[in-house]
């Protein structure tokens, strides 16, 4: 068979972080070809890569396409070649109708003016295609994920697609809109159209992909023939690395149970009907980093804003206690009196406040303890900024650089240092290394340990499997909304893990 | 610890301070605009500025600005801002006016009657802005019509005066003489020295404390220079008010103003709060913060100044008009962005927005003095307005 598409080692640094490292992929004409790997893996970078969001030159290495070198210098360049990618999170505008939303930036004008009767006419034939039934002016807002999927994959045909990469397409479908999704790109295929799937459900992959590659920490590990394709095969390929010493040691000193959550049920903040959370039970113990493994969209982030004071969702019921005694965490406010903190996955957006200065940041959630009947105590807030500064180790010029200048790992530094300073009984980390360059993952893993050397308790959210098993002492497993899986960090493996939300996703779709 | 250790830490100490230093320069760079501007009219009005009886009226014409200028920091700095200032402050002096002249009522409880309705016109405003999101703009432009229409209403489109004698001291008084001497207010001089001296003993103790926990300041020199300009600065204009009617009422109101606003918010925990939710937020919020509340005290605090502003305004003209405080509200923001602050929240001093609201108040005086029309004052307001903002943006990017 032709091949249509040719990376040839690619490689992507980011500062701090080599995301891609001499990859290779090869996609033959008219295949269905899928890429899997875990979260960080680089499968959307290699996509951004390949579509233009990374210009070339921003990278190293070739692609070819249709036998010819391409340098794509932005998503224009790969889409008039054919290579469309539609995004885990649409990029439809809801207030828009469904032609609107096709023809966007590519209207069918004349000197500017709209022919909407050329743009609807044509929607229609689009829509009958991919087999989806509703008016050229229904506005996307009224349709359902699943519909919305559709829409955006009528959309890239509009553009006359050769090659349709689809990043998680079904992580938010039914099993129903699933199939019809697959039998989708299974037309396509008899069509001449090659598509790339980036999917985490394994039994999807199996069913429709006639070649997979496998990626692993920004390399790929190997390229499997369709005959070749078995689950376990697949996630060996996928996890298997070994354990280096990336994490400092500590002797677990674990004590009674600080933390406890019973039958916690959220339901979606707008969508108030979908369930997010579905009937969780955990606990902490003192002095032990419980760790949540899952993967995108396993409602992690959600249970965890929904015990730190109602941050998330709606309907919350449950009840929480901390060292046996039932607490009210209806607010954020009492949820931090009652000794919860809670760093989260978006130190930008709400971690820091990135226009002022380290000493500010660090003392905002506990400003009580720097001042007198709400007067401030200067020289405290100065002494506290500069030991934590110390202690957590932020490299900066001073405690008055402002936030917005330090790097990812300083930032998540100061985040830290914030809620140390509040002084919890809980702390619960949410991807607390996502983006930050090995050096600083350790000293944030050295952070944690010497929390809980000091009796603290460490609820740990993270993506990365590795840093799940090297950090904690317990790990719970969560999918779409459950806790599906429970081990000590000891008799925890990759393997495993994956196995357990494997289990629940085929269960589940 | 070792002595090595002690000296670093020592030496990072003086350079946070030397940053902290860099972070006021734009401070200095206003008031050293004001003081150029001031020079300016100086020369341009021959002298006329600096005369007793202007700058005593100087202070008359704009103390409404200054005061309504504080509340309005907090709200810019919270991330919002408020449009219906000029038409609050308007309909809270038509309501003195028609509870003083009308009906009678005796002026201290109707100036706290009056206080106590700005607060509550703030409340009714604040609550929609904070708890239901309704965006302050939308809010407050409503505002700006409803109290607007409401002044004219309760004035019925009439003028309503004049107000007792004691009222009006509140704009047209200064502080009593109890010395006699003619020509020269001695106690307010006394009142100018105090302060001064009360001024250098807090920054005096202040660098005490400081080197006391071995932080150092900023360099002795400097020190000594920025106190003597600033007691020099105040003790001069002291001079020259006492030697016209002395210190005016409003003024020693204002200055108490600009002294609790200048506490609350580099020295109050609820100040820093207000900072950190215009900055960011959800970051706030999550942090513990009640980012709702603190939105809607400060447009309550905002409505009892807007009230306060009304009652001066109205005292000074002796009568209350249904156009009173008409385009106030944009003197007020103006004063607040030329002072410093940002327009996406979280940035802004009050003393910025104090001396913002002195440059746009002289610009007004000396324009006048020098016979220049007011369709060209307005042209030149709304460019300095610009090219300040500009400023503050280029320099951001040039750091």
């Amino acid at each position: 068979m032709e091949t249509i598409l040719e990376m040839c080692n690619i490689t992507k640094v980011f500062p701090g972080v080599k995301a891609l490292n001499n990859v290779n992929l090869n996609v033959r004409k008219g295949e269905i070809h899928a890429l899997v790997g875990e979260n960080g893996a680089g499968k959307s970078t290699l996509m951004k890569v390949l579509s233009g969001v990374y210009p070339h030159g921003s990278y190293e290495g070739e692609i070819f396409y249709n036998g010819q070198e391409q340098h794509f210098r932005g998503i224009s360049d790969s889409e008039k070649q054919g290579i469309i990618i539609i995004h885990q999170e649409l990029a439809l505008v809801p207030l828009l109708s469904i032609a609107e939303n096709i023809f966007l930036g590519n209207e069918p004008a004349k000197f500017g003016i709209i022919d909407w009767h050329v743009a609807e006419n044509r929607t229609r034939e689009l829509l009958a295609k991919v087999g989806l039934k509703e008016d050229p002016l229904t506005l996307i807002t009224n349709l359902g994920v699943g519909k919305q999927q559709l829409v955006e994959i009528a959309k890239a045909l509009s553009k006359d697609v050769e090659l349709l990469i689809l990043d998680e397409p079904t992580a938010s479908l039914n099993e129903k809109d699933s199939d019809a999704l697959l039998d989708l790109l299974l037309e396509f295929k008899a069509h001449g159209i090659s598509s790339i799937l980036i999917s985490h459900k394994l039994n999807e992959v199996g069913k429709v992909a006639d070649r997979i590659t496998v990626l692993r920490d920004g390399a790929t590990i190997e390229t499997l023939d369709k005959q070749d394709i078995s689950e376990d095969r697949i996630v060996t390929s996928m996890v298997g690395r070994q354990l280096a010493d990336r994490f400092p040691q500590r002797e677990p000193d674990i004590g009674e149970v600080v933390f406890e959550v019973k039958d916690w049920v959220v339901h979606h903040h707008i969508h108030s009907e979908r369930t997010v959370i579905n009937g969780i039970n955990l606990n902490v113990r003192k002095g032990e980093v419980v760790g949540i493994a899952g993967l995108m969209g396993a409602g992690r982030t959600e249970f965890a804003m929904s015990v730190f004071g109602k941050a998330y969702g709606r309907n919350i019921s449950g009840e929480v206690f901390i060292n046996g005694r039932k607490v009210d965490v209806s607010t954020i406010g009492k949820a931090i009196d009652n000794g919860i903190a809670y760093v989260t996955e978006d130190r930008k957006t709400y971690g820091l406040n990135l226009i002022d200065h380290i000493k500010h940041n660090a003392t905002i959630a506990n400003l009580e303890g720097v001042s007198h009947n709400g007067v401030l105590d200067d020289m405290a807030e100065l002494k506290v900024a500069n030991e934590y500064r110390r202690k957590t180790n932020i490299r900066s010029s001073s405690i008055y650089q402002r936030t917005g200048n330090l790097s990812g790992g300083n930032q998540q530094k100061v985040v830290l240092s914030k809620w140390l300073f509040a002084n919890p009984d809980l702390l619960i980390l949410d991807e607390p290394t996502r983006g930050i360059d090995v050096g600083a993952k350790y000293e944030i893993y050295t952070i944690i340990n010497q929390l809980v050397s000091e009796g603290k308790s460490v609820l740990m959210i993270s993506s990365e499997m590795p840093e799940l098993l090297g950090v904690c002492d317990r790990i719970y497993v969560m999918n779409q909304g459950r806790l599906v899986g429970e081990m000590p960090a000891s008799e925890a493996s990759q393997e495993k893990i994956m196995r357990a939300i494997i289990r629940a996703e085929g269960k589940a779709s | 610890m070792t002595v090595e250790t002690a000296a670093t830490q020592g030496k990072k100490d003086f350079k946070t301070d030397g940053s902290a230093l860099k972070g006021n320069y734009r401070e200095y760079g206003l008031v050293l605009a004001l003081i150029l501007i001031m020079l300016f009219f100086q020369y341009t009005t021959s002298g006329v500025l600096f005369k007793p009886v202007n700058l005593t009226n100087l202070v008359l014409q704009n103390s409404y600005i200054i005061i309504m200028a504080l509340g309005m920091l907090l709200v810019i700095v919270a991330g919002h801002i408020d449009l219906s200032v000029g038409s609050v402050s308007g309909f809270i002096g038509g309501l003195a006016a028609v509870m003083m002249v009308r009906w009678q009522i005796h002026y201290i409880p109707a100036t706290i009657l009056c206080l106590i309705m700005g607060g509550a016109i703030g409340a009714a405003q604040g609550y929609w802005i904070a708890y239901h999101k309704i965006p302050s703009f939308i809010v407050t432009l409503a505002g700006m019509l409803v109290f607007r229409g409401l002044a004219l209403w309760l004035l019925g489109g009439q003028s309503v005066g004049p107000f007792p004698p004691q009222f009006q001291l509140l704009s047209s008084g200064f502080i009593p003489d109890f010395f006699g001497y003619p020509g020269f207010n001695v106690t307010s001089m006394l009142v100018g020295i105090i302060l001064v001296a009360l001024m250098i003993y807090f920054s005096v103790r202040g660098r005490a404390k400081r080197e006391k926990h071995g932080y150092q300041g900023e360099p002795f020199a400097l020190f000594v220079a920025k106190n003597l300009i600033i007691a020099g600065i105040v003790l001069f204009l002291t001079y020259l008010l006492s030697s016209y009617k002395g210190l005016p009422n409003v003024l020693i109101v204002m200055s108490l103003l600009i002294a609790l606003f200048v506490f609350v918010t580099k020295r109050m925990t609820v100040g820093r709060r207000i900072y950190a939710m215009g900055g960011n937020e959800k970051a706030a919020k999550l942090s513990g913060i009640k980012t709702e509340r603190l939105t809607f005290l400060t447009f309550v605090n905002m409505g009892v100044l807007a009230a306060l502003a009304g009652l001066i305004f109205a005292a000074r003209l002796n009568t209350a008009t249904p156009k009173a405080g008409l385009g106030f509200e944009l003197d007020v923001i103006a004063a607040v962005f030329i002072g410093g602050a940002s327009a996406m929240g979280g940035v802004g001093q009050v003393m910025g927005a104090v001396i913002g609201a002195f440059i746009m108040g002289v610009m007004n005086n000396g324009m006048s003095i020098m016979g220049v029309n007011i369709d060209w004052q307005q042209v030149i307001k709304g460019l300095v307005l610009l090219a300040a903002v500009i400023f503050d943006v280029y320099n951001k990017n040039k750091a």
